[in-house]
């Protein structure tokens, strides 16, 4: 037997120990980091909200709370929505390609066709998550100019129209989110769940 | 007293004792001509002192709970006012804990300070430089899991923004990455629960051993001083540097003085202005936290507020928010190539010319504005402002290559990155023209801009070489 070392096995064996426990410091990270995702109580609290729209008033917004985020559902009049339309070139996404909202809400009212008047949106700001808002008769500081109804939100200055749709100019990348929602009959909505059938 | 001894020396045959005394204090030589500026080293382990033991006391009786009690309040922000109202004390605790949180980057500031002014990052002190960046960066994320944890109106919005900045990274990992730092899909118990673990031992055990490690490696090569000058290069025939004497008791006790003052002003806070009129608590969070309504405005703690006004001047781009993101990070992340890319000869601002005096008054004005900016709310004046004042931030690093030299070299005007700077620098011009300012405050702040860029860029070439006094050989007074 040799009484020399071989270093080339001794340095082979001992990058293959090291390579060894890197991979399993990665495997025992996985569970750590795993355990940071929202848990399954956190992604089944997405229960679906009724809201009983028979006493909104024309012009009146509500806040309701869904999925821990506040949902708006405000009852446009119909001077709102005739002023929707002469908008466009003062948006950044007037026809909603980029943002999200349901398909029978992707259009200029961003609404439910047998209930144009009633606009349903998720009041998160697009940009970084603040809540803006209502503005429906006087203009934010700064944006008198042609000022329709809309919503400002205080952090970052993003303005949006009745419709949830972002003004040119603003921080806000897209327009407001609107959820899944559905009739249940003339004065009940459901938001969160748009499944046809019983409900 | 034998007993004494004896007991010294059995501690001394098992533990190290006597000699980390000696290498860390009654034998560590530090220069003679600390002044002023040296204090807040040690202010900052004082802080960070405070916060330890008043933090621990904290916990006791706080409770990191977003659940509702009976009458609609979160258990975590009445906890908060249990502890201001009912623990005997608790106020006090409570109040010495926020004021610490400033206090620590007030103190932090001033030591980065000196850090610039006399050139304490240069060779071979790079490390002492990157470890203390990463303390600043590890100090950063301690206060933003701290501010969460009273539950009120500020702290939900504050970190419901913060958060939605990494929801901002591209390619679809920013949407689960917020998720994953929240642990749900909006702010809730969960982030709650974990920003308090985060507070309370992992970014405090990170601190600690990075404040060990800048030490270490600070007393491994030796404090830096006011002039620059490595007194170990002037040993005496004892080998102890000439211009060397011990820390203790020499700088024990000025320190102590510097202790003394500082908790004058401390305490001062602590006791008649605790909130610093919304700026060290911010009035929204005495209110406790609303999901479904943001205060009228909100702006992180001043702090913070430098680079919340760089992220705010960027404007979105390919409609994203991702840009004003990296403008943010990189503010920070440029610190760390600072020992590389000053070439000046010397380290200290006593033996620098003009221009570097100009570029590092430009660097503090600029920080200090963009700090009033992200207090305020926004318009379109003071976002060119806070774009302005960016530009001339980031330029204290990127003309740093060329202003800090003696010689010109013409491998400096190929450097890609200044060339870069220059063509963005006058980007920002062409697009602040295109914008809603009126033509003169426009044509005011395109000038200033393009006088800076031109003094640091193109003028190091025609003008005096960058050191104007010769460095001595031993350290003056």
């Amino acid at each position: 037997m040799s009484e020399e070392v071989d270093q080339s096995k001794r340095r082979f064996l001992v990058g293959m120990t090291a390579a060894t426990g890197a991979v399993g410091a990665a495997a025992i990270a996985v569970p750590f980091v795993k355990s940071m995702l929202p848990s399954a109580r956190a992604q089944a609290a997405g229960a679906s909200v009724e809201y009983d729209i028979s006493k909104l008033q024309p012009g009146e917004l509500i806040t309701v709370k869904w999925r821990k985020k506040p949902v708006w559902i405000l009852k446009r009049t119909d001077q709102n929505l005739a002023d929707l339309a002469s908008l466009e070139a003062k948006l950044t996404d007037s026809t909603s390609d980029g943002s999200k909202q349901p398909d029978y809400a992707k259009n200029e009212h961003r609404s439910r066709a047998e209930n144009k008047n009633l606009l349903v949106m998720v009041g998160i700001c697009t940009h970084l998550g603040c809540s803006p808002k209502h503005f429906p008769d006087l203009a934010p500081a700064g944006f008198e100019e042609g000022w329709v109804g809309g919503f400002y939100c205080p952090c970052h200055g993003s303005t949006f129209d009745l419709a949830g749709r972002v003004y040119k100019g603003a921080p806000a990348p897209s327009n407001l989110e609107i959820p899944k929602f559905k009739f249940l009959n003339e004065t009940t909505i459901l938001v969160g769940d748009d499944s046809e059938g019983t409900a | 007293m034998n007993m004494m001894m004896a007991l010294l020396g059995w501690v001394d045959d098992r533990f190290p004792l006597t000699k980390l005394w000696k290498e860390h204090l009654s034998e560590y030589y530090a220069p003679k001509n600390f002044n002023f500026w040296y204090y807040f080293g040690s202010l900052a382990l004082l802080v960070l002192v405070i916060q330890i033991v008043s933090g621990i006391f904290l916990t006791i009786h706080y409770k990191p709970d977003a659940s509702l009690d009976a009458s609609g309040i979160p258990e975590a922000f009445k906890s908060v006012e249990y502890i201001m109202r009912d623990v005997e004390w608790g106020w006090f605790i409570r109040y010495m804990h926020s004021t610490g949180a400033s206090a620590f980057f007030i103190v932090v500031y001033l030591h980065m300070f000196r850090g610039l002014i006399y050139g304490s990052y240069r060779k071979p002190r790079e490390l002492i430089w990157i470890f203390g960046v990463f303390i600043y960066l590890a100090l950063m994320a301690e206060g933003f899991f701290g501010y969460l944890l009273p539950w009120g109106q500020m702290s939900y919005w504050g970190a419901q923004v913060i958060v939605n900045l990494f929801a901002a990274v591209p390619f679809g990992i920013g949407e689960p990455l917020s998720e994953w730092i929240r642990g749900d899909f909006v702010i809730s118990d969960a982030t709650l629960n974990r920003f308090f673990a985060f507070h309370v031992i992992a970014v405090p055990l990170v601190l600690i051993m990075l404040i060990a490690a800048h030490i270490m490696a600070l007393h491994e090569v030796g404090s830096g001083n006011p002039d620059g000058i490595e007194i170990k290069k002037n040993k005496g025939p004892d080998g102890i540097p000439l211009d060397g004497i011990p820390f203790h008791p020499y700088y024990t006790v000025k320190d102590i003085l510097g202790v003394v003052v500082f908790l004058i002003g401390f305490f001062a806070v602590v006791f008649f202005a605790p909130t610093m009129f919304g700026y060290f608590i911010e009035v929204p969070n005495f209110e406790p936290a609303n999901p479904l309504k943001t205060p009228d405005h909100i702006a992180p703690v001043w702090y913070y507020t430098p680079f919340y006004a760089m992220l705010r001047a960027v404007p979105p781009m390919f409609g994203s928010q991702f840009p004003g993101v990296i403008v943010m990070g990189a503010a920070i992340v440029v610190l760390f190539f600072l020992p590389w890319i000053d070439r000046s000869p010397v380290k200290s601002i006593r033996y620098k010319d003009l221009r570097t005096k100009l570029a590092l008054a430009g660097f503090v004005v600029s920080f200090i504005w963009l700090g009033y900016l992200g207090v305020v709310s926004a318009s379109p004046v003071k976002t060119m402002i806070a774009q302005c004042a960016t530009l001339v931030y980031f330029g204290y690093f990127l003309y740093m290559p060329y202003y800090s030299r003696t010689e010109i070299t013409s491998s400096m005007f190929r450097a890609p990155l200044v060339a870069l700077y220059s063509i963005v620098t006058l980007g920002i011009i062409w697009y602040w023209w295109a914008g809603e300012v009126s033509a003169e405050i426009t044509a005011v702040i395109s000038l200033f801009t393009l006088a800076y860029t031109t003094y640091f860029l193109i003028l190091p070439a025609y003008v005096v070489p960058a050191v104007v006094k010769p460095v001595p050989e031993r350290v003056t007074k």
